[in-house]
């Protein structure tokens, strides 16, 4: 992702440059260079206002005792001790990457079967493919109310009904233990899944369709198709997308504040709502801090990580 | 890959007698009436309920008399608008009007940001040109959740200028303005176009704006398409943020106000339902208006959010 420098606009100006008088020139520089920056000024406001002040901010809090009154304490890194051996932060650890995991592998396998499904040119497959993308462009906080009218726990609530249906006895949803961390990884697959499809459907088409026509001839198997020509195929425009999902997971916070708000018994504390908690309701805004450094750093390390690691594959 | 190509061997395919349009996709769906095509018809009718179905419930329900979330069904029994007057007694419309200006104004300060810096990326040649790029990718690893406590703190006290923006729409609407995303996108599409057409207008002696809007941005629709669409989800899922600026509730958007309105008991269903109407409607529009470029942008290898 480096840039590399546009060599045509250089050209030009340097040949230009042997026709105009050198005081000239000299001015014309200045305008460019000013032309530049005057540019790139909104950008550069808005980005250290609300993008990197903030971020040195949280550097600096975190190693504070914050006080509104009284006055910052500087306690060094014992803010972030206090995250390491809080228990309900390592419960939530646990609970983000279980859910960040099952919801990106879920909508990896439901979005390839949606896209084997409804692979094709035809008018009625595109109108579907339309209709089934709406998930992806409601937004999440709709979604997550959708839900939770969905999963409304009484034996005839909307999805208890069909459950019944089907013979089977009616499930608590987000008000159990057991069940909630689930519910909500549902949610996540039901509105991930359309948005992996249209990536494996654009990897599909780009398959070179002769392949399938030999493996006929040689009497392979559809099984073995998928297995050994689209898999393979496919495997490239996925790997990065879905890494790049699996470790946005980890902030995920607004499907969970309002499918259950953490709860219930906190078995559905995911770090972002811990730390939201912790920094909004609690006013500990020191070790909240402390919380999102941990966060930003992890998640900084996993993306270069990613990046190199394709990048190395690629130059291979 | 490109579509072009794809295309190219569908119309081939289409040609080709049936039998080998088996090759036509991965699973060798059959286009001619049978046992393959009745399970194709089934699986699909099942996975339209499966995403679509909710939402009709959800559209029913804002229609229909209803207390309790059980009586929800696919079509209303008594068709009524009592839910949305109801919602404007709950001041619903004003959160929508909210949502709607901070979705606006965020979203044209977004493009316009993007549009700026993008040109001076890839169109000119600076020093610390890479450093700058490199800080634009790195906005993109510090999104509200990230920051939000200490983004909370600054936007109740701007640094340097000492103001508030807590409380008004500008609190959301200036931070959603830097999109490293947006940036990105923008700028490596503007690279692909070629240095002729500037130059040729340079002798012409036309200044950097006219430039910009007259030359350049006519050239980059498929991308503003693609920024355009994208921006507006972004703008649109904000959740965090505005709970974070509010002064109060009233300062609400949409989308947080129906949780609002959830925890709310003298609420029934019905009015919270016709609260997500309104919030899915206008980015139910911009997708339907937009489809080619989300596609577009999706398949480009761009990642949501």
């Amino acid at each position: 992702m480096t840039v590399t420098p546009t060599k045509p606009t250089a050209a030009p100006s340097k040949k230009s440059s042997t026709e105009v008088p050198p005081v000239r020139r000299k001015r014309g520089n200045h305008k460019q260079a000013l032309a530049i920056w005057l540019f790139l000024a909104p950008a550069a406001v808005l980005g250290l206002y609300f993008k990197f002040i903030p971020m040195f901010e949280g550097f600096r809090l975190s190693l504070f005792k914050v006080q509104p009154f009284l006055g910052d304490v500087f306690v060094g890194l014992d803010n972030y001790i206090s995250v390491i051996t809080d228990q309900r932060f390592m419960d939530a650890l646990g609970h983000t990457v279980v859910l960040g995991l099952t919801q990106t592998l879920g909508a990896l396998v439901v979005g390839f079967v949606l896209a084997l499904l409804l692979e094709g040119q035809a008018r009625s497959l595109w109108v579907l493919r339309t209709a089934i993308f709406l998930p992806v462009v409601t937004a999440l906080a709709v979604v997550g109310e959708i839900w939770r009218i969905l999963y409304f726990p009484t034996a005839d609530g909307p999805l208890n009904t069909i459950l019944g249906w089907v013979g089977l006895e009616p499930l608590q949803f987000l008000n159990s233990t057991d069940t909630a961390l689930w519910s909500i990884a549902v949610v996540g697959i039901w509105s991930g899944a359309p948005y992996n499809m249209v990536i494996i459907l654009a990897g599909l088409t780009g398959i070179d369709r002769t392949l399938y026509e030999s493996a006929g001839v040689d009497g392979a198997t559809i099984w073995q198709r998928l297995r050994y020509i689209t898999l393979p195929a496919l495997r490239p425009s996925i790997v990065i997308v879905l890494t790049l999902a699996a470790i946005r997971s980890l902030r995920s916070f607004t499907e969970v504040y309002v499918l259950t708000g953490g709860g219930p018994a906190g078995s559905t504390e995911v770090w972002m709502t811990r730390m939201y908690s912790l920094g909004f309701q609690r006013n500990d805004i020191g070790v909240a801090s402390a919380a999102a450094v941990l966060l930003l750093v992890v998640t900084l390390l996993l993306t270069v990580g990613t990046q190199v690691l394709a990048r190395r594959k690629a130059e291979r | 890959m490109t579509p072009a190509r794809s295309s190219v061997t569908s119309a081939k395919g289409n040609k080709r007698p049936s039998s080998s349009a088996r090759f036509d996709s991965a699973l060798g769906w059959a286009p001619r009436f049978g046992t393959n095509m009745v399970l194709r018809v089934v699986l699909c009718i099942l996975v339209f309920c499966i995403f679509a179905l909710p939402f009709m419930a959800i559209i029913s329900g804002a229609f229909d008399r209803n207390s309790s979330p059980t009586e929800i069904s696919l079509f209303p029994k008594t068709f009524t608008m009592a839910n949305f007057e109801a919602a404007q007694e709950q001041g619903l419309w004003g959160y929508l009007l909210n949502s709607l200006v901070i979705a606006g104004g965020g979203l044209l300060l977004q493009m316009t940001v993007s549009v700026f810096a993008a040109y001076s990326l890839s169109r000119k040649k600076f020093r610390g040109q890479a450093l700058v790029m490199l800080l634009v990718l790195m906005t993109m690893m510090l999104p509200e959740e990230v920051i939000g406590i200490p983004l909370s703190l600054i936007l109740g006290d701007l640094p340097l200028l000492g103001i508030s923006l807590r409380g008004t729409v500008l609190a959301v609407i200036l931070p959603v303005g830097i999109w490293g995303f947006s940036i990105f996108i923008m700028s490596e599409f503007m690279k692909e176009i070629p240095a002729e057409i500037e130059e040729a207008a340079r002798l012409d002696g036309v200044g950097e704006f006219r430039m910009l809007f007259t030359i350049i941005l006519p050239l980059c629709k498929p991308a503003l398409g693609v920024i355009g669409i994208f921006g507006f989800m972004m703008v649109w899922d904000q959740y965090l943020l505005p709970l974070i600026a509010a002064n109060d509730p009233s300062d609400y958007t949409l989308t947080v106000a129906l949780s609002v309105l959830r925890n709310d008991t003298t609420v029934g269903p019905g009015v919270l339902l016709a609260g997500a109407v309104m919030a899915m409607v206008p980015s139910l529009l911009v997708y339907l208006f937009l489809q080619r470029s989300m596609i577009r942008g999706i398949t480009s290898g761009a990642t949501k959010g």
